[in-house]
């Protein structure tokens, strides 16, 4: 299965914010933050269709997401999955001992997600992987 | 006839608009719309009244589902975690008013905790280069009145603070800025060609994690120094354009974001943002200023800086107030496992950390305090859901620019619900009760 | 209420005239009252081989609100190694020259003070510096409101419009819950909105067109017109520029005429604050081209009788310097290349903060301090001098015991310069050599508290002893008999044995015992309706602030929980 790298970047969108004061355990925040924009030559790169679900990796996670056309581009090869769980599974932790993770520009992979693969809502994601119950 | 309610603060973003109208229901205890605010100020009032909204504090069972319990319970089971714990992470206090970050500092002093904030993950870069380098900076009317020069680097206020533009940035007729945005020339520096770089006079696309290096030239260029062709993506003529654009102004100004703390160089990016601002006072007025993000996350950091000397980042443990962020900052205390407990107030790290750390969190005894069910909520033992701030009860707040606001309260919370303050006064007298005991 | 007499110890007051005499003082419900009016249930204080003064009033300081915090959160470098915890009733504290609100509270406490001015707060801003000062336990407190720089005062002033100004000054007290009138950098805080700043006080205002000496006889007649408690507190223009003596003259002199009015028993029209800022001769801050001007400025100030001023001594710390002054911290931040914040506020005025390190083997710190120094040995009328450090711009508020043993000990001083690098150069620029003048306990009373509290028309309450006035007194452990050591002066007056504050102990044998009953002090100032002045402010508020004029004023519940309002009728 292809897959590309992206540089990937988070940050505040006007859904992200509007979804979530309505409430995080809706389905609306999920389809507000649990998407990744890419450019439509990343597109190619890729050869996924616009608005299906892929599996994004980084050094750090990996977390199912809907990929769809870049909002605020053109940016070739930046990859934006707003702020929230689904970023937060592949952003880099470390802080270089100044207390603040590197929340911008973790590389990360982007492939075609499996058949049955879906975006989890932001509980059902955190649960599942937070509360596992195997530590 | 609906009653209207003015001037009314919104509890949102750090812009903490304070025109809005809000229009009652006749008995005053229902919501019917929100004027003035944006599209998520909007929500934040209008979801206060959701019917789904959970009221009572739940308590998580061996079995995983939830359990509804008293605030007496919660407030006895948040006191005795404390109580029992060697080095609790009161995280959080941003999303409330100076009145439960009072009470909160308190108890964070008699239980021994770390206190941080949601600076931590947001402009904590900030708060150190300024202890590195100092700030100049202003009130948002300064921007309004005299800006003629606007920088937004590594920030989208389009989307992260939607009026910030309209009141105090780029749109309005100040006393020296007459011609509103017309008076003003507007240069976006982002990686992406965002909404706000869209409606900017010069774009900026700069490469992603490039700041220090542009920042840099930016400062040869104001001394006519030679640069090289291209920098950050960025040609060389570009700089000099932009260089000459601020020095010309009779005031500049440089808002930034995240793009500028989260990306690698971190503190250093913001140093060298205060050291061209410093540049540009040598030429003509010029000012720097933080997006700051929760409503009120400058209030911590003043209440805590009055308290304990210290904006986040407090280590309470030993008696006495420490600070030295990379060991006292709530991330890099949760992935090394230092801290016993973690009580959450006012922030949801369980959505905006990394999921390293919420791991963490959800292995340690735990309490939140949200009026929502969030993904903290989800990884917490106990969740006190509690009245909101600027809309069921008032408070003081700091804007990002460091004015504080007294918010206002709007309509009275569901029956029997607490406040933060409220619930955190009683915890800090069980806590004292125990101690005694 | 519990009730308190003190025996056995020495006592300075010079409103009551007593001079080191050993007289009973006795408190009773809060207030003084005569020793023979307390019962025999009252505490007795054995004050034997000790000093025993009224509480101490401080009329400048920063201690509190936004710019203070500034200080506070950016230099963490100034709580190493002198944090302390909780104990008994005190919360944990820190900080050197911007200490937490806590540590500022023990540090007045134990240095025997009841009441603090904060000396600038930003109107705008007003519920920061009262949240901090809700927070300062033990210590009363007002602060002053700035208005030098105020968009409405330059508009109306411009056409002399002393009514409207009066009834703009009085509305803007009550909204922010203000004390009086501080002026700072008048017109050069304005201009400094563009990077300019007013260097004399005959520069014009950019854009206002009005200049300083408009400015500051503007608000003289403003102040008394309305007859409040304390007068307009000054800051000139050209603080700390060598040959500043001149501007500094030119200011005073416009007080000339003027007489106080109003019910609250002041004498003078203009407070000169931190006066050593504005006393330099000479062109540079070399050996070679720097001179005092304390002689020249004190002549004049001796001469007259409406002018007070506080000295601003430099203690030659490391400091953190602070002020609404925003083009000279601009210069200082030039100067010493430390880390620099400003702060400009809409409308109204700025700040600016810079670390600042008076170094004792320069030159020129030990020249400022000796300026400093001078400027209170040369007062003739030691109710019209007040000792300050201006703190912390000049020196730490915890360093005023220091300040009293070098005023108080010839000895103490040639020690200073024996010890200075540069102390025969000092010695040489400066008047200090010549001054072989020694305070006296009955001088450093008036100067540090009877005298003040007249000033800020608050000698109805504190400053003295006399029965009727608040209940605050302190024991020094001093023995003015035995003492010969200046280090015991310094030591003695920074660890009260005693200091009784509204007729509660806060220090109990040198150790703090209560947080007190604190209050906010604030002026109520009533004018006539001005339907003017109001339109004004309605515009203001629709076109150039930020803030909404609903949303400005601040509220008595949270910011100010225990006031003392000081009604003043100036509707006649």
């Amino acid at each position: 299965m292809p897959e590309i790298k992206l540089n990937l970047i988070t940050g505040r969108t006007i859904q992200q914010g509007v979804s979530m004061e309505h409430g995080k355990e809706k389905p609306a925040y999920r389809d507000a933050c649990g998407i990744i924009e890419m450019d439509s030559e990343d597109f190619k790169k890729l050869g996924v269709w616009r608005n299906t679900n892929v599996r994004v990796t980084s050094e750090f996670g990996t977390v199912v997401v809907k990929a769809i056309e870049a909002t605020q581009g053109p940016h070739p090869g930046l990859g934006w999955i707003p702020m929230g769980p689904w970023a937060n599974m592949l952003v880099d932790p470390n802080t270089y001992s100044m207390g603040m993770p590197t929340f911008k520009g973790t590389p990360i992979s982007v492939a075609g997600a499996k058949e049955g693969e879906q975006v989890l809502g932001s509980i059902e994601l955190i649960e599942s992987e937070c509360l596992g119950g195997e530590e | 006839m609906s009653k209207i309610v003015t001037d009314v603060v919104c509890p949102f973003c750090g812009t903490l608009c304070d025109d809005l109208e809000v229009s009652l229901s006749d008995d005053g205890k229902e919501i019917l719309e929100v004027y003035n605010a944006c599209a998520i100020g909007a929500a934040k009032f209008l979801h206060a009244q959701a019917s789904d909204r959970i009221t009572r504090p739940r308590r998580r069972q061996e079995d995983g589902t939830w359990k509804d319990i008293s605030y007496d319970e919660a407030v006895d089971y948040t006191a005795k975690m404390f109580a029992e714990s060697k080095k609790p992470l009161m995280y959080g206090w941003s999303s409330t008013n100076c009145e439960a970050q009072g009470v909160g500092s308190e108890l964070g002093e008699v239980v021994g905790a770390v206190m941080d904030n949601t600076a931590t993950v947001c402009h904590g870069s900030t708060l150190i280069a300024v202890q590195d380098v100092g700030v100049p900076g202003c009130t948002l009317g300064e921007i309004k009145n005299r800006a003629d020069r606007v920088v937004f680097w590594g920030c989208n206020p389009a989307h992260a603070h939607p009026r910030h533009m309209s009141r105090y940035s780029i749109f309005p007729r100040g006393f020296f800025t007459g011609k509103g945005a017309k008076s003003r020339k507007m240069v976006v520096v982002d990686p992406r060609c965002t909404d706000t770089a869209k409606t900017a006079d010069i774009h900026l696309q700069l490469e992603q994690g490039r700041d220090y290096e542009l920042l840099s030239a930016i400062r040869v260029a104001f001394r006519g120094e030679k640069l090289p062709d291209v920098v950050a993506g960025i040609p060389k003529e570009k700089i000099y354009e932009v260089a000459d654009t601020l020095k010309e102004g009779r005031f500049s100004v440089i808002f930034f974001g995240m793009g500028v703390t989260h990306s690698l160089g971190k503190n250093h990016n913001i140093d060298i943002a205060i050291a061209v601002t410093r540049d540009l006072n040598d030429y003509t007025k010029a000012a720097i200023m933080p997006m700051r993000g929760h409503y009120n996350v400058t209030g911590s950091g003043q209440v805590w800086g009055w308290q304990f000397g210290f904006p986040f980042c407090v280590d309470l443990t030993r008696g006495f107030a420490r600070y030295n962020p990379g060991e006292t900052s709530a991330n890099d205390l949760l992935m090394r496992d230092e801290v016993d407990s973690f009580f959450s107030l006012g922030s949801d790290p369980g959505a905006h950390f990394p999921n390293e750390s919420v791991k963490k969190i959800a292995n340690l005894p735990s309490v939140c305090i949200d009026p929502h069910i969030t993904p903290t909520t989800a990884v917490c033992k106990v969740h006190v859901p509690v009245a909101f701030v600027g809309i069921e009860v008032g408070g003081c707040a700091y804007r990002m620019d460091n004015v504080p606001i007294e918010t206002r309260k709007v309509v009275d919370p569901p029956e029997g619900m607490l406040t933060d303050e409220e619930f955190l006064k009683k915890v800090l007298d069980r806590v004292r009760e125990i101690k005694e005991a | 209420m519990a009730e308190f007499l003190v025996k056995n110890g020495f006592v300075y007051d010079p409103v009551l005239g007593i001079n080191g005499d050993m007289v009973d003082v006795a408190v009773r419900n809060g207030k003084m009252v005569d020793a023979s009016d307390v019962g025999t249930n009252a505490t007795v204080i054995d004050a034997k081989g000790m000093t025993v003064m009224a509480a101490g009033v401080d009329i400048h300081a920063h201690i509190a609100g936004p710019k203070v915090n500034v200080g506070r959160n950016f230099r963490p470098e100034d709580k190493l190694f002198n944090a302390t915890p909780g104990k008994g009733v005190m919360r944990m504290g820190g900080g050197h020259s911007v200490p937490t609100v806590l540590r500022t509270a023990y540090t007045y406490a134990k240095m025997g003070y009841g009441f603090a001015l904060e000396a600038a707060m930003p109107p705008l801003l007003a519920r920061h510096t009262h949240e901090e000062m809700r927070d300062t336990p033990i210590i009363d407190e007002g602060a002053l409101p700035v208005f030098g720089n105020n968009w409405f005062v330059l508009e109306y002033l411009k056409n002399n419009e002393i009514e409207n100004t009066a009834a703009y000054i009085a509305w803007l007290l009550r909204m922010t819950k203000g004390f009086g009138i501080k002026n700072v950098n008048p017109g050069g805080t304005e201009a400094w909105g563009w990077g300019l700043n007013c260097e004399t006080i005959h520069d014009v205002v950019p854009y206002f067109d009005i200049t300083p000496a408009q400015i500051i006889k503007g608000l003289i007649e403003a102040n008394e017109y309305l007859g409040l408690p304390h007068c307009m507190h000054m800051h000139g223009n050209s603080l700390g520029q060598p040959g500043n003596y001149g501007i500094t003259l030119e200011t005073l002199k416009l007080a000339e005429g003027y007489k106080p009015k109003g019910d609250f028993g002041r004498d003078q029209v203009l407070h000169n604050t931190h006066l050593q800022f504005h006393s330099y001769g000479g062109e540079s801050y070399t050996s070679k081209g720097f001179a005092s001007a304390s002689k020249e400025i004190m002549n004049y100030v001796n001469s007259v009788d409406n002018i007070t001023f506080d000295t601003g001594i430099v203690t030659l710390d490391e400091t953190t310097t602070m002020t609404a002054d925003g083009p000279f911290e601009h210069h200082l931040s030039h100067m010493n290349n430390l880390k620099w914040v400003n702060s400009d506020v809409e409308l109204e005025t700025a700040a600016g903060i810079v670390p600042f390190i008076y170094g004792k083997n320069t030159f020129i710190a030990v020249a400022q301090w000796a300026v400093g120094v001078e400027l209170a040995l040369m007062a003739k009328d030691p109710m019209r001098c007040f000792i300050t450090t201006d703190a912390p711009n000049a020196g730490p508020l915890y360093r005023y015991p220091r300040v009293w043993k070098w005023l108080m000990s010839l000895k103490a001083r040639d020690a200073l310069l024996e010890d200075a690098k540069y102390g025969d150069k000092v010695r040489n620029a400066c008047y200090i050599g010549e001054l072989d003048k020694e305070i006296s306990l009955y001088e450093l009373a008036m100067m540090t508290r009877a005298g003040c509290a007249k000033a800020l028309g608050l000698s109805h309450m504190f400053g003295s002893l006399k029965p009727g006035l608040e209940g605050d007194v302190v024991v020094y452990p001093y023995n003015p008999e035995t003492a010969d050591d200046p280090e015991l002066i310094e030591q003695a007056f920074g660890n009260a044995h005693t200091l009784i504050k509204g007729g509660e102990q806060i220090v109990k044998d040198g150790e703090i015992v209560s947080n007190g009953n604190k209050r906010t002090f604030w002026v109520n100032c009533k004018t006539n309706e001005n339907a003017q002045v109001q339109h004004d402010i309605s515009e203001k508020f629709k076109k150039y602030y930020t803030v909404t004029e609903n949303n400005y004023g601040v509220s008595a519940h949270h910011y100010t929980p225990n006031p003392y309002v000081i009604e003043v009728d100036a509707t006649k």
